[in-house]
């Protein structure tokens, strides 16, 4: 199943990239999808992460086809 | 519900005065309007500041707002609301943000406003970077609370 994982604000700079298309061949939780796609860096603990753009605890499943998105807390208004 | 992301400078006033007189065709049900404006300050955390950069999750930030205003639509009797909230670079004295709500009273049109607010400050994917005036740069790393005491 294919994955589409994209960054923003500071860690994206931390990473140097905004997104990754990634090929899995069993079902991973966003966590997994983080470490997958980043062996060796931690992700901070104040992230947030949304599948498909509503928000999801860490340990949510990602399915063929979802755009998986991690972030650091957000500082609109 | 109008949900805008404005990469230009835009005028609250004048968006307020302009969505009143040509969005709305109940005008004589309207008793109450709440206008909050969040301009950007030339300083924060002890620093002086020139410039900032406000990023956003395209599709995402959207969803979230209209998430936002349903929810306010649902506690409230509301008769319309805007939001305006700016992305890109952005100066001091320029507006960030502009949320307006439209009720026939002002308990409805404060309260809810409140709410939009606050909850666009915790939920609504944006980022600040700020450049300061030493010409560094730095990412604001969370929202303040509004409804917390000031000790």
């Amino acid at each position: 199943m294919s994955i589409k994982v994209r960054y923003f604000a500071s860690l994206k700079e931390n990473l140097g990239r905004s997104e990754d298309e990634l090929t899995f061949t069993r079902l991973l939780t966003a966590h997994e999808v983080w470490n997958c796609a980043n062996p060796g860096k931690p992700l901070p603990g104040n992230s947030l992460v949304a599948i498909n753009m509503d928000y999801v605890e860490l340990d949510n499943l990602v399915k063929d086809g979802d755009e998986v998105a991690f972030f650091p807390p957000v500082t609109g208004g | 519900m109008t949900i805008k992301i404005s990469t230009q400078a835009f005028d609250p006033f004048h968006e307020v005065q302009s969505y009143q007189s040509t969005r709305l065709d109940n005008l004589g049900a309207i008793g109450a309007t709440s206008i909050f404006i969040g301009t950007m300050r030339d300083f924060n955390e002890n620093a002086a500041v020139k410039g900032m950069t406000l990023e956003y999750y395209p599709g995402m930030t959207e969803k979230q707002l209209e998430e936002i205003v349903i929810q306010a639509q649902c506690q409230w009797q509301l008769i319309d609301s805007l939001i305006i909230h700016r992305v890109g670079n952005i100066l001091p004295h320029e507006s960030i943000v502009l949320v307006a709500v439209w009720s026939s009273h002002r308990g409805d049109a404060f309260d809810a406003n409140r709410y939009l607010m606050e909850a666009l400050k915790s939920k609504a994917p944006f980022w600040k970077k700020e450049l300061l005036i030493t010409d560094q740069e730095r990412w604001v790393a969370s929202n303040t609370n509004g409804y917390k005491q000031k000790s």
